[in-house]
């Protein structure tokens, strides 16, 4: 009895979820273009990863193609290539995010304390311009600046101080300074903005309270300013370090010009997996690197999000 | 006293800071403008040391190149932004709707691929052999570009905290099928998300040089980033992608620096005339995103 019972009640049940979705099936035919992009753009190349476990052949494909499992790998990470990489990509990263971090929150703070508005806004927008250009355009400013023949900090800086000119495009060690500098300038405007969005966000009535106890501007800072900015300095951070396993692959490419000599310090895990793909024609190295950078990275992504979580759940992703 | 004295000192870092954004810029602005010969002489500068058009008179003599790039430029915005509203938002409203059966799988099906992703070759593979997205308009448009997770969570969150279930539902009642709702009632009241996320794709389509360099072989596809990314590594690109008959001329009296610089001016130039006026709704869309995702 107590069967049938329940037998019915699932039957009903299901009968209840198929009218639920008949009811609604006008928002499922809405849906149907953007999750078979999704299908195509990122499923099928999700399960495309098997190629890094096989020797890659175009005319057997995907599937015919002989499995030669770990064997990718072994002569990825037997080269030196494997390491240099990941410390190229984890190494800049790391300071990307600690400069960017602080000259983003300086260029808020201050620009808050900026009373006259256009002046305000015009800050706020030269600084935002480097943010709209093409990694293509920054290299051309890059090259304008360092171009050995003629470049401006050659002929204009240098040469006047009777120093010899440099060939920037051959010597490594001014590389780690030069991708520094110029992914500051790139990205510095677009934290900043996010940081002056939370800002204007803090109720006002915390420094009117703060003013009439006497206190001074940078202990407002210090003590309302900052403290309510955490949350959002925390996310930002964790988020990023999220990301520490995937590199702006235009800064990388784009700005040293394809110039070999100085592959040692400006190698990334991106830019080795598209030279290995395109110039090289290396399907197996190349889909094995990308494999080690989906795997490590999303391991990175998740748990930064499980921080994300613990700290503010509304901010986390899933 | 003490606050005016910071208070200018703060003015003094902002246009020192305004000064290192704009003025790589400039110089490139002012090599363009500069005669060959000055360049050679004296190298780059921030004024003039000869003014001279020659550089743009060299391109505008042929400016073939140009309008090629610019027209798959624009072509690939205007289809790759419309279709990448269309396509999100259709996406991100159903998932915005608290009866849609199914909800919380197809949120997941969207966010799981923000976290995980095959890579560029499988990817690549799939665009290029099986769906021979090679040398024609369509790689530049449909391969990566045109929907990202983001935006689709970016558009939920919108459309949940904008839209009021019971308008929908006093809409429902009204006869209204769920098609008209979305057109008649929800886009009108979603025009500033709209507005972001347009804008995020016609900077990422008009910005975009990576999926020329992919997908392209044909120079007549190329968009107008790409064209400028071979004028960097290899200026006579310009020489030797002209239709005039006396190529070998043109070739001798290239003015290899000025006329590349000129080039980057007139790639850059619109997003940096235009940019101040948008911006304002780039920044709301900032801080929605900063807010969710």
């Amino acid at each position: 009895m107590d069967n049938i019972r329940s037998k019915a009640i699932v039957a009903v049940k299901d009968w209840g979820q198929w009218k639920a979705i008949i009811r609604h099936k006008a928002l499922y035919m809405l849906m149907i273009p953007g999750i078979l992009y999704l299908l195509i753009n990122n499923y099928i190349p999700m399960f495309g990863i098997i190629i890094a476990f096989k020797n890659f052949n175009y005319t057997k494909g995907f599937l015919g193609s002989e499995w030669v499992y770990f064997n990718n790998f072994k002569y990825l990470f037997a080269t030196g290539d494997a390491f240099i990489m990941t410390r190229n990509t984890l190494g800049y990263n790391a300071v990307f995010i600690i400069v960017n971090l602080f000259l983003s929150l300086a260029m808020a703070l201050l620009l808050n304390e900026v009373r006259q508005n256009f002046a305000k806004r015009f800050y706020q927008t030269t600084l935002l311009l480097p943010f709209f250009l093409s990694m293509v355009v920054v290299a051309y400013l890059v090259y304008a600046l360092l171009n050995p023949a003629s470049g401006l900090v050659n002929m204009s800086i240098l040469k006047p101080l009777g120093i010899e000119p440099v060939s920037w495009y051959l010597e490594t060690k001014y590389w780690p300074y030069i991708l520094v500098i110029a992914n500051a300038w790139k990205g510095v405007g677009y934290g900043g903005v996010i940081y002056i969005a939370a800002i204007t966000g803090i109720d006002t009535e915390y420094y009117e309270a703060a003013t009439i106890d006497g206190a001074k501007k940078w202990q407002q800072i210090r003590y309302i300013t900052m403290p309510l900015l955490t949350p959002v300095i925390t996310i930002m951070t964790i988020l990023s370090i999220g990301r520490i396993f995937y590199s702006d692959f235009g800064l990388f490419y784009q700005l040293p010009m394809q110039s070999g000599t100085l592959l040692p310090v400006v190698n990334v895990i991106d830019t080795y997996v598209y030279t290995s793909l395109t110039t090289l024609g290396d399907i197996g190295m190349s889909s094995a690197a990308g494999l080690y950078q989906s795997v490590v990275g999303f391991l990175l992504v998740l748990l930064s999000n499980l921080l994300v979580r613990k700290i503010s759940p509304e901010n986390a992703l899933y | 006293m003490e606050s005016k004295k910071t208070n200018w000192l703060i003015h003094a870092l902002f246009i020192f800071c305004s000064a290192t954004a704009i003025l790589p810029v400039l110089l490139v602005a002012a090599v363009s403008f500069s005669s060959e010969s000055s360049i050679n002489k004296y190298g780059y500068s921030f004024i003039p040391h000869e003014f001279s058009l020659f550089a743009y008179n060299y391109i505008f003599n042929d400016p073939h190149i140009i309008i090629r790039a610019y027209s798959v430029t624009i072509f690939v915005t205007i289809v790759g932004t419309l279709a990448c509203l269309i396509i999100t938002s259709a996406l991100a409203y159903p998932l915005s709707r608290k009866t849609l059966p199914y909800r919380n799988f197809l949120t997941f099906f969207v966010v799981l691929t923000i976290l995980f992703n095959g890579g560029l070759v499988p990817w690549y593979i799939l665009f290029k052999t099986y769906l021979h997205f090679s040398d024609n308009i369509g790689a530049l448009i449909v391969p990566g570009l045109m929907l990202n997770g983001f935006s689709v969570l970016i558009m939920r969150t919108f459309f949940i905290n904008t839209i009021p279930p019971e308008l929908i539902e006093a809409a429902d009642m009204d006869g209204a099928g769920e098609l008209r709702i979305f057109v008649q009632i929800v886009i009108p009241l979603s025009k500033p998300v709209y507005a972001t996320i347009g804008l995020f794709a016609t900077l990422a389509y008009w910005n975009d040089w990576y999926n020329s360099m992919l997908f392209q072989i044909n120079p007549d596809n190329f968009s107008m980033q790409y064209v400028l990314q071979r004028i960097l590594l290899n200026i006579q690109y310009l020489s030797q992608n002209t239709r005039s008959t006396n190529a070998s001329s043109s070739l001798a009296a290239l003015p290899a620096e000025t006329s590349r610089m000129a080039m980057a001016l007139i790639a850059a130039g619109p997003i940096i005339l235009v940019y101040p006026f948008f911006q304002k709704y780039f920044i709301k869309g900032l801080t929605i995103g900063a807010v969710k995702g």
